[in-house]
């Protein structure tokens, strides 16, 4: 299944979750936000299953004024 | 605490809020926030970057301090809007400095946007921190939609201008209901002391202090320009007069 993460392709197994996809693309435990195809996903439901060409969004804490 | 600068029920230990951003490594940002004495850094949210060694919230842990996110970079205030919804989530905090900016050769704030998603944002339950221009009407109509503070711009961001209109950030603060927070433009300590000798309740700077040459020393400086401008403010200053006024009196001179 192809999806795109943090703007980039990323092929990722069938029934893969948005929490597969962030233990995938971050080592950070926390201060982690992840938005899908545009909608915010709040923690509890990082459980939720992917789709084919679905966008995701991983954002961390940077240094910003 | 005597004269506490209070936000949402939060007593501050400073009256100078630091914006990480620009600063040349992590190390140089912690350092900066110890030497500045304040108790909020700004934080922003941006893409996983593989190569980075270290987080800015490790800074943030050890120094004690509390975060302040910022939605910089947003355009439109639905942008904003999703940033701040996720940044609540990534850093479990309502509180928001909400940016929306207008074009990026200014990075002047968007009046209308702004406007629309602080009403938003206070709606859903966020400790609004709005970055605007120094209009005293667009200052009141903020707060009046229910922002924590309000955040006029003295320059554009990272100019180091200063304060190009001093009068109307004096205009607001005189008719402030909420705190006034000097953000944007501030280029060296004379320019955080003059912020608050107008009534200022704090300033924020970043670029001045994490590009300086010697960012913990500049972080030092604005520390005690941000104090000592308080401190006049309070004090009351005298009047300007045209003509001089002698401090010693005339009286009772001999006649040489």
């Amino acid at each position: 299944m192809n999806v795109t993460v943090n703007g980039g392709d990323r092929e990722v197994a069938a029934g893969s979750t948005v929490a597969d996809v962030v233990r995938q693309t971050s080592s950070a435990a926390r201060g982690i936000a992840v938005a899908l195809n545009g909608e915010v996903v709040p923690r509890a439901d990082w459980s939720r299953r992917l789709s084919e060409a679905d966008r995701v969004e991983i954002l961390v804490a940077s240094q910003g004024g | 605490m005597a004269d506490a600068f209070t936000v949402d029920g939060v007593t501050l230990p400073s009256r100078l809020i630091l914006g990480t951003g620009g600063a040349p490594s992590h190390a140089a940002a912690e350092a900066a926030i110890r030497a500045s004495g304040t108790g909020l850094v700004t934080v922003a949210l941006r893409r996983v970057d593989p190569t980075a060694t270290g987080s800015i919230l490790d800074v943030v842990d050890r120094c004690g301090v509390r975060l302040l996110p910022n939605t910089a970079g947003c355009f439109t205030a639905a942008q904003a809007i999703r940033t701040a919804h996720l940044a609540r989530e990534a850093f479990g905090t309502d509180w928001v400095k909400l940016e929306v900016i207008g074009d990026e050769r200014t990075l002047l704030p968007d009046a209308v946007e702004l406007l629309a998603a602080a009403e938003k944002l206070v709606a859903d339950g966020f400790t609004v921190w709005p970055y605007t221009n120094d209009d005293p009407i667009l200052a009141r109509r903020l707060a009046d939609a229910g922002c924590a503070v309000v955040m006029p711009l003295g320059s554009p961001i990272g100019t180091g201008l200063g304060i190009r209109n001093p009068h109307n950030i004096a205009l607001i603060t005189e008719a402030a209901t909420v705190p006034v927070v000097l953000d944007a433009g501030i280029g060296t300590a004379s320019d955080a002391a003059l912020a608050m000798e107008l009534g200022c309740s704090a300033v924020l700077a970043a670029s001045a202090i994490t590009r300086a040459a010697d960012p913990a020393v500049m972080a030092e400086a604005m520390r005690h320009a941000v104090h000592a401008g308080r401190l006049a403010y309070l004090a009351g200053r005298i009047p300007r007069r045209h003509h001089a006024e002698a401090s010693t009196a005339f009286e009772g001179m001999g006649e040489l």
